[in-house]
């Protein structure tokens, strides 16, 4: 299934892009996605921690199963105010 | 209104928003860009959002004030791009009859926005830049 990825801040940085769209597994959950994409994306990986996780702009859990067409953001630490 | 804007923050525009014949209070808060942070020196904040979330949590903050205190309206903006030194990056304006849950809904607005609102802030100092990651109290390095 595809599924649409966005990067913010230090992530957007670090993947060098701002929006890309990954092939994934079915029944794969969003935090499977994190750690393809950190093979996809090396940058990616020392910021592996403290994640939150979006789905179309809701915050969801690890084991979120995630479905086609499913826009998905990893939110780093946030920092507004 | 809850939105997150690249223009300067016009606080006139909140106050209004959230002025209301039954309220006999307004609360405001000002978020401003501090020159300095942890010993550095700082020059400029550069703020990034996740636009649609952002505007989303922002407005769930709301409806979660309306259910705690006795408010009338609640407006916030939020700024992104680079907001110079002494400039507001956020704004909160709060309606209510009394001024205590004006004042507590906007304290708790201000807050919430650290905790869980998608904007991150980039701090441009001498010597250097940081996302800062108050989630954690630490800084995350640079690229």
């Amino acid at each position: 299934m595809t599924i649409k990825v966005k990067f913010f801040a230090i992530l957007r940085e670090r993947a060098g892009a701002g929006e890309i769209t990954k092939e994934i597994e079915e029944g794969s959950t969003v935090a499977d996605l994190w750690e393809a994409l950190k093979k996809d994306y090396p940058g990616l990986a020392p910021v592996a921690t403290r994640l939150l996780y979006a789905v179309n702009q809701n915050y969801v859990k690890p084991d979120y199963a995630l479905k086609e067409r499913d826009e998905v953001v990893f939110i780093p630490p946030v920092s507004g105010g | 209104m809850f939105r997150v804007t690249r223009e300067p923050i016009d606080l006139q525009e909140l106050v209004r928003c959230v002025t209301d014949p039954s309220a006999g209070a307004i609360a405001t808060f000002i978020g401003t860009t501090r020159n300095n942070n942890e010993g550095r020196k700082v020059i400029a904040l550069d703020y990034e959002a996740y636009p649609e979330m952002a505007e989303k949590e922002l407005a769930r903050i709301g409806e979660e004030a309306k259910r705690k205190w006795k408010i009338e309206r609640m407006a916030i903006t939020h700024r992104i791009g680079p907001v110079q030194i002494a400039e507001p990056s956020v704004v909160i304006a709060v309606s209510a009859a009394h001024r205590d849950d004006a004042f507590q809904a906007c304290r708790f607005a201000i807050e919430e926005i650290k905790k869980t609102v998608p904007i991150w802030k980039k701090e441009v100092f001498e010597g250097g830049e940081v996302w800062i990651g108050t989630q954690t109290g630490q800084p995350l390095p640079g690229r």
